[in-house]
């Protein structure tokens, strides 16, 4: 059975990393959900948070061979009931009428985001949460009329002192 | 080291000229390069090095790294890349499209165990010591750097590191987990119809003498895969020779009986296990690999060992010596030995020239410790169940990849490796013509070999599909005028002989063994000729097809 599983990488923050850890997904035939990158805790090394949506026995495949990649330092699959996974979205809408801008701006705050961008035909949120209530944000936009969306793609760690961290 | 100049390795290849401890052979085309410096590995256990320059160079090299990276062969690849320095007034610069420039490390990337690209002369000799350190532990493979070409020009005080910085890079632990041997010891005993398969990881971690012993004090027969081909001394009473799509009747015949397979240092490839379910049955599945991707893959294990081979076979050894003494012959043997009586007498005698016999003719005449390459196709096929091979490091073939025309450059770079040693290919017609131009490499370098041509004037394989699957319809397959390989190995300065008899084959060979020059024996064999047994694509070993 197929489920959203979040895997979390420490690798060498090099030129060329990105291209191996995502070529090994295209090459193995395993679908990349979203992946996003970022310097982590320690200089010289990034953290890739990938999200896939495959049975336990491939899962289990891919964290083996990404373990295999020279530049790989730890991977590691983050539990489902124990951690934080973040998403941000900037959503830009489209303004119609006036009397949109009030809706738009109190639906934003029942979702906790904020207007980050105004002009005279547009207002850009910015929304950050689990990727359900993203969807659901921009699901509600439609009906105003969606311009752009651009969203990061999962982020996430383990809750407490669980750590993912290197051990030095 | 195996290579071929180029525009962006001149100051590499300028540093050569006074070179005298590194032997440096100009091969005719970077492919065999690869292939010299993969079967250079495979007859020596220590890494082959390959050189090309940039652009097509590289590209050239990518058929020969991937076929190592299949067979998990060690060797070390060094490309020459464009400038990565910009220089005012030159666009001759990584990322410009610049002349022969080629994305090495991203066509590379899919088919090596590492690869990488140095900026600058200080990372040149970390590079180089962690490339062979890279290639030759853990589960082997090849490794690539990509030099570019300004990096070779810089001076430095040269300092080779003595420590490595790899914390990306952890092989597993060479020692297997005690408990785990416990469980397999375990199950070993318990076992009636226990099998030993042997793959290629058998020979790579030089553990074929365990793996014999260990067949000896079960009393357990020995199958291999192509690659483990030498595992044991297929003469031995225990071994049964290569099963898979093409293997030994009896072989097959014994998995399907068997209730549990112990697989030492292989990967259940596709080519080996035809159909999983009807490979499998019931038994249950002992799985040694170093490479801990590779449990679970193809095929549920019982009990996963993560370890060297040899390190894991001598654990077993030890532990079922603490509460068991050597088996003597049981109902299991005696089956095994029915199984191949009835398979001797299933076999007749054909007219004309067969290859089977040939070679088993051919097999007396060559000596045991002889290094026997081969083609890809029917050539690799007949080799692999009519050959006895008898040591470890004396069969070499494209496993994985299939390449066809890796035989004659492997040869030559194991008879690099292995001087003193008779080193022959046994070819097919369209193999040898993917790669011949290699016979001026092997008489510019004083490198002989014996050639073997089974010449059907065909890609006899594919033919053998189509005649028996695609209703005779043969499309692409016919070479219609092959070469006259007497007179091409002459061109070459090579002897060359065209034989029609078991006596004169032999003959042939015999004086080719005593030759110092290369010689291509042109055998003419039917078209119609098939390999057999076989597993027919997408069957089981219940529905092997023996003639």
């Amino acid at each position: 059975m197929n489920e959203t599983q979040i895997i979390s990488a420490i690798v060498e923050h090099k030129p060329g990393v990105l291209y191996k850890v995502s070529n090994l997904f295209r090459r193995r035939n395993y679908n990349i959900e979203s992946i996003s990158v970022g310097a982590a805790e320690i200089e010289g090394t990034a953290r890739v948070t990938i999200t896939v949506n495959e049975n336990e026995q491939k899962t289990e495949q891919v964290i083996k061979q990404l373990n295999k990649l020279v530049e790989v330092i730890k991977v590691s699959r983050l539990d489902a009931s124990n951690m934080v996974a973040r998403e941000m979205a900037l959503v830009k809408v489209h303004i119609a009428n006036p009397s949109a801008r009030s809706d738009i701006v109190q639906y934003a705050n029942i979702f906790r985001s904020r207007i980050v961008d105004v002009s005279p035909d547009s207002m850009t949120i910015e929304v950050t949460g689990d990727s359900s209530k993203i969807d659901a944000l921009i699901e509600l936009m439609k009906g105003f009329g969606l311009k752009e969306i651009a969203r990061t793609g999962i982020t996430a760690l383990a809750r407490g002192a669980r750590s993912t961290k290197l051990e030095e | 080291m195996f290579g071929i100049s180029g525009g962006a390795v001149i100051p590499f290849f300028d540093e050569l000229y006074h070179e005298t401890e590194i032997r440096n052979i100009l091969v005719r085309h970077e492919q065999c390069a690869a292939h010299m410096a993969d079967g250079f590995a495979r007859a020596s256990g220590r890494p082959g090095v390959c050189v090309a320059t940039s652009g097509p160079g590289a590209t050239n090299l990518t058929t020969g790294i991937a076929n190592a990276y299949m067979d998990s062969i060690p060797v070390v690849a060094l490309t020459g890349q464009v400038s990565c320095r910009p220089v005012p007034g030159s666009s001759y610069l990584v990322g410009t499209d610049a002349f022969q420039e080629a994305d090495t490390v991203g066509i590379m990337t899919p088919v090596t165990k590492y690869c990488t690209q140095v900026r600058s002369a200080e990372e040149i000799p970390p590079t180089i010591k962690e490339a062979f350190h890279i290639a030759s532990t853990g589960r082997t493979g090849p490794v690539l750097i990509d030099i570019p070409v300004d990096t070779q020009r810089d001076e430095l005080d040269f300092n080779y590191p003595r420590n490595l910085d790899l914390r990306g890079y952890k092989p597993p632990q060479k020692t297997p987990h005690p408990l785990q041997i416990k469980k397999a010891a375990e199950m070993l005993k318990e076992a009636e119809r226990p099998m030993i398969l042997s793959g290629g990881g058998t020979i790579i971690s030089g553990a074929a003498k365990e793996l014999t012993e260990l067949a000896e004090f079960l009393m357990t027969p020995v199958t291999t895969s192509l690659m483990g081909k030498g595992s044991i001394p297929e003469d031995h009473p225990l071994s049964l020779g290569v099963i898979g799509m093409h293997g030994t009747t009896e072989g097959m015949r014994t998995t399907l009986e068997t209730d549990l397979i112990m697989a030492v240092g292989l990967r259940f490839s596709d080519r080996t296990t035809c159909k999983i379910p009807l490979f499998k049955r019931d038994a249950k599945i002992i799985h040694i690999d170093i490479d801990s991707a590779e449990i679970g893959k193809n095929i549920e294990t019982d009990i996963p060992i993560v370890a060297d081979a040899k390190m894991a076979l001598k654990a077993i050894y030890k532990e079922l010596s603490k509460t068991t003494s050597k088996r003597k012959k049981s109902a299991w043997y005696d089956r095994i030995e029915e199984l191949r009586q009835s398979v001797a007498e299933e076999k007749e005698e054909e007219e004309g020239l067969k290859v089977p016999r040939m070679l088993k003719e051919l097999r007396k005449i060559v000596p045991r410790d002889a290094i026997i390459c081969t083609e890809v196709g029917q050539n690799q096929s007949w080799t692999a169940i009519y050959f006895d091979i008898y040591k470890p490091r004396t069969f070499i073939t494209s496993g994985g990849l299939g390449t066809m025309g890796f035989g004659f450059p492997a040869a030559l770079g194991a008879k690099v490796a292995r001087p003193d040693t008779p080193v022959l290919d046994i070819a097919g017609d369209g193999s040898f013509n993917m790669t011949n131009q290699e016979l001026a490499t092997s008489n510019f370098h004083d490198i002989p070999v014996v050639v073997i041509i089974l010449n059907n004037r065909m890609l006899g394989m594919v033919a053998q599909w189509q005649r028996l699957f695609y209703g005779r319809r043969y499309s692409g397959v016919d070479l219609g005028t092959v070469p006259d390989f007497v007179k091409l190995a002459e061109s070459y300065g090579a002897h060359g002989t065209r034989v029609g008899s078991y006596k004169e084959v032999g003959k042939a060979v015999k004086e080719a063994l005593k030759s110092d020059t290369t010689t291509v024996i042109d055998v003419p064999i039917s078209m119609e000729d098939n390999v057999y047994p076989m597993v027919p694509a997408g069957k089981g070993f219940d529905e092997i097809v023996t003639g």
